[in-house]
């Protein structure tokens, strides 16, 4: 399963200040698409809107519509908790509940809506999550220890695997690497690569060499200057962003003369 | 970074460095920090000190209890049988109490770390640290004049209803002034300890932990128990403790609350002393050898409350490692 | 759009509709009625029925709609309120108890006397509305400050000190230890019972005098030391731990000496912190009955002297007016003095806690977020 995003004139609130302004863009499936741009621009910030995860932080609310294969998100009557288990996040930080061993780690939000699930079910779900998210081989000896006691590599992809165990459509990845070390990023760059045949990726990142790598399409981000809203620059394949940019803001960043 | 702090020793030490004179060290002499530092230690001794005299004092005074004819005591039975119904009765109180307090307790807690509006949660906090500073007397005098009388249509019904069970084996008492009474009014008293500490605990949940928990497709709820209350588990516990201290160790209000008396297994009638309550009751009429077995049950409450802490403790320690607190 | 409405959308499950709480509330309102009626109809009753039935059917009827993870959500949601709520009510009860029948008799007379020369007859002769009530509480007001202050004047530096001990000079392999050890028995003190606390300073002084009445404010205010000196120290260790270790490298790096650094620059840093937590303490042990009953005895005249004779606090003073009223026969007058000197405690309490958070907003060091 994996599902295409359209996000037709979104506006992201904090309150009062308008923090990211009149988004349009086309999400495709079964591809990754990256977001960049410099600190602050909003990139973080709109990504969390499409699973209504800013919903967290008091006072934040979006004007606008995001469809899911033509449902939208912010439709009347949409259950955020539903959107949530369709659209899943992986975090800036490795976050395994600290409480819970790796296999219960994986089994974190499967268990969330069946309310049974037999053994031998359970063993399958974590093993084929485990080995989407490339870790099996390192953790099948023991996954009754805490998930904290791995690597932060290690961690990072435990989370992708929880966030994988729940069959989303679409794996929101918001800095995914940004708290890792140069190999456990490679593993996790190769691991976002393999995720795409199957759903739809979009990562925020700061690290241009890794938006070129992952990343099938680009987003520039932007913002004019402290209080002034974040925007959507430039939207294009990767290799046209970072090679024939068509906005001067854009290649000022990618070529690294700013930001 | 403070503003005040960092200006200080420049304004207040640089002329008199100024002064001193070469080679005679800084501002004043080590001496003054030799000292500075034994007041500091003596203060500190003098609390072990202190702890070593309540001991000590106590025991001074309890030990005539000690090989005394079992005539001379209250009763005329000896100690234990003396004491027996006094620490049962007080350790039926704490537990109510503690059954009444927890649950809504941390109900209030969680109201206010992740329930409530934003903007009401500050407030909600200093109203119920208000609850936590009426004085007890005062819950005292409520619990008698205001709750008691209340209450006893439910004594009554239960007495009725449920009467095959001993604990609540009728008649009611028609004053309401039983240990059930005294039990509400405790748990009431130790309710904003547990609502205190806990919210205090639930509010360092790690927000990414609970962003996981959210991205996951949790509910609110799941949320809360996927991620708050493995993380607040030591906190809550020991915040149930420390309720539990209090009650165990909380006079005025059973002793205007109660009407006391020999141990009695109906809790909806009157009877029943707690250890605190008998002290506070007997000791202001007190001389010679009841006054002695009156500080020997203090001595015994001070050991069950003792025990109590320490079990918080060790409880606290041994889950700290699965809190997550550090991760 | 209209597409997405009439299908069944994989976004949005069944919603339970905005208005249903109330619905499920009138239910529950005369559900409630009819039950506590079957039981001989009290208002209480009524309230603890409805209560029950809303927040056993709200849940269900969630569950139903939504699914049962929403169902239990629900049902949470309304537990968790529903323990808001029931906490509320007795703090009100409480507050309007004390206004109700305390602000009758608070007047001139109820701060500026006391109750010497007030008897039973005096106070039947108030109830039978031939003269005015006579008897306050002043010398219980006076009492309670004068014991107050001395366990304030005790404790604070004992308190202070130790703190200072805990955070700056712990360094040590031996001073660690002790510090542990320390720490360790200030814990075991917070946990010491009120009346506790009470006997043991009774009867360190009956074994200093040898007198078993030895009773004055002095012993209570001993009393009570043992009761705050545990609140002072952690509130006071808490404060020093949050000051920067900067500050005192700073400090240090001028050429300070360290007992100059902490009077100069660490105290003063956390002066704040410490005087609101020195507050709060003060307005937590002004409070206490159980250990003044057995130190300081009761009189009802005036008494300023701690060291010598027995002295009154206000909230012994309740307790006597209450459980031994002055007429036997007219219960009520000294009832009604009790609860004017519970106004009273309440009213300084309540400001005492006002104070230390002022204290705290307005002495705290200004951050440069």
């Amino acid at each position: 399963m994996s599902k295409r995003i359209d996000v037709e004139s979104l506006n992201v609130y904090y309150g009062d200040f308008l923090a990211v302004e009149d988004v349009n863009i086309q999400i495709d499936p079964r591809a990754v698409t990256a977001f960049i741009g410099p600190s602050g621009c909003g990139k973080s910030t709109f990504l969390r809107t499409l699973n209504r995860m800013h919903e967290v932080v008091p006072g934040a609310r979006v004007e606008g519509k995001v469809n899911l294969d033509g449902e939208d998100l912010y439709g009347r009557g949409v259950d955020p908790v539903r959107v949530r288990s369709q659209v899943g996040m992986v975090f800036q930080r490795p976050n395994p509940f600290p409480t819970m061993s790796i296999r219960d780690n994986v089994l974190a939000g499967a268990k969330l809506n069946s309310r049974r699930m037999s053994r031998s079910a359970a063993d399958e779900l974590v093993e084929s999550s485990l080995r989407g998210a490339n870790l099996w081989e390192e953790v099948k000896d023991r996954l009754g220890k805490p998930g904290s006691g791995l690597s932060g590599g290690q961690q990072q992809r435990l989370c992708i695997a929880r966030t994988i165990a729940v069959k989303p459509d679409v794996i929101l990845m918001d800095e995914p690497c940004s708290a890792l070390d140069p190999i456990s990023t490679l593993a996790v760059e190769d691991l976002i690569s393999e995720l795409q045949e199957e759903y739809t990726v979009v990562i925020v990142t700061h690290n241009m060499q890794q938006a070129a790598r992952v990343s099938h399409k680009t987003a520039f981000f932007n913002i004019a200057g402290t209080g002034k809203p974040g925007r959507l620059i430039e939207y294009a394949p990767t290799q046209e962003i970072f090679n024939n940019p068509k906005n001067q803001a854009t290649e000022d960043y990618v070529s690294g003369r700013f930001g | 970074m403070t503003r005040i702090a960092p200006t200080e020793p420049e304004t207040g030490e640089a002329p008199a460095e100024r002064r001193a004179p070469r080679g005679a060290g800084p501002s004043g002499s080590p001496r003054q920090d030799a000292a500075f530092s034994g007041l500091a230690l003596g203060a500190s001794l003098l609390i072990l000190v202190v702890l070593a005299g309540v001991a000590l004092f106590l025991c001074l005074q309890a030990w005539p209890v000690v090989g005394a004819p079992a005539e001379e005591f209250y009763g005329g039975e000896g100690f234990l049988s003396y004491i027996w119904p006094l620490v049962a009765g007080t350790l039926i109180a704490a537990a109510i109490a503690l059954v009444i307090a927890t649950p809504v307790g941390v109900g209030v807690a969680l109201y206010i770390s992740h329930y409530a509006p934003r903007r009401l949660a500050k407030p909600v906090g200093y109203v119920i640290d208000l609850l936590a500073a009426i004085p007890s007397i005062i819950f005292g005098a409520w619990g008698a004049s205001v709750l008691a009388p209340r209450i006893v249509p439910l004594y009554d019904w239960l007495g009725a209803y449920l009467g095959f069970i001993p604990i609540f084996a009728g008649p009611a008492s028609a004053t309401g002034k039983t240990i059930l009474t005294a039990s509400v009014v405790l748990g009431i008293m130790i309710l904003p300890i547990i609502t205190s500490m806990s919210r205090e605990i639930f509010q360092q949940t790690p927000v990414l932990q609970q962003e996981a928990a959210l991205g996951l497709g949790a509910t609110r709820w799941e949320m809360v128990r996927m991620t708050v209350f493995p993380f607040a588990r030591a906190g809550i516990i020991s915040s149930v403790m420390l309720g539990l201290g209090r009650a165990l160790g909380e006079t005025m209000a059973v002793t205007l609350v109660l009407s006391g008396g020999p141990f009695n297994p109906s809790l909806i009638q009157s009877g029943n002393q707690t250890v605190a309550s008998e002290i506070a009751l007997n000791f202001p009429e007190a001389y010679g050898f009841r006054m002695n077995e009156l500080i020997a049950a203090g001595l015994v409450l001070f050991l069950i409350t003792l025990v109590v802490n320490m079990l918080a403790r060790f409880v606290v320690s041994r889950y700290k490692e699965f809190s997550g607190a550090n991760s | 759009m209209s597409t997405a409405t009439l299908r069944k959308s994989s976004l949005a499950g069944g919603q339970a509709p905005r208005w249903l709480p109330f619905a499920v509330g009138a239910g529950a309102l005369v559900l409630g009625a009819a039950l506590a009626s079957l039981a001989g109809f009290s208002i209480g009753l009524w309230a603890v029925f409805a209560g029950l039935l809303f927040v056993v059917a709200g849940p269900a009827v969630v569950g139903a709609i939504e699914g049962r993870r929403k169902g239990v959500d629900a049902l949470a949601r309304y537990l968790v309120y529903g323990a808001f709520l029931l906490a509320l009510i007795p703090l009100v009860s409480v507050i309007y108890t004390v206004l109700a029948r305390g602000l009758p008799g608070l007047d001139l007379n109820m701060l500026m006397t006391s109750m010497g020369g007030v008897t039973g007859a005096t106070d039947n002769a108030a109830a039978a509305g031939e003269t005015p009530v006579y008897g306050g509480a002043y010398h219980a007001i006076l009492g309670t400050l004068v014991v107050t202050f001395w366990a304030t004047l005790m404790s604070v530096p004992v308190g202070l000190l130790t703190a200072i001990f805990l955070v700056e000079y712990s360094g040590g392999r031996i001073s660690g230890l002790i510090a542990r050890i320390i720490t360790f028995l200030v814990d075991v003190m917070t946990g010491i019972p009120s009346i506790v606390a009470g006997l043991f300073a009774a009867a360190l002084f009956v074994q200093i005098f040898d007198d078993p009445s030895m009773r004055m404010g002095f012993i209570a205010s001993v009393a009570l030391s043992v009761l705050m000196i545990p609140t002072v120290v952690r509130n006071a260790e808490e404060m020093l731990r949050i000051v920067p270790n900067e500050l005192r490298e700073a400090s240090y790096a001028l050429g300070v000496r360290k007992w100059r650094t902490i009077a100069k620059v660490v105290i003063p840093t956390a002066i704040s912190g410490i005087s609101s937590g020195v507050t709060l303490a003060i307005a937590r042990v002004i409070g206490e009955t159980a250990p003044i009953l057995v130190t300081a005895g009761f009189v009802t005249t005036i008494n300023a002297n701690a060291f010598s004779g027995w002295m009154t606090t206000l909230p012994t003073y309740i307790y006597y007016q209450i459980v031994t009223p002055t007429s036997p026969t007219n219960p009520g007058i000294s009832e009604g003095r009790a609860w004017s000197a519970a106004l009273i405690l309440i009213v300084i309490v309540m400001v005492l806690n006002l104070l230390a958070r002022l204290i705290a907003k307005i002495f705290a060091p200004k951050t440069g977020r």
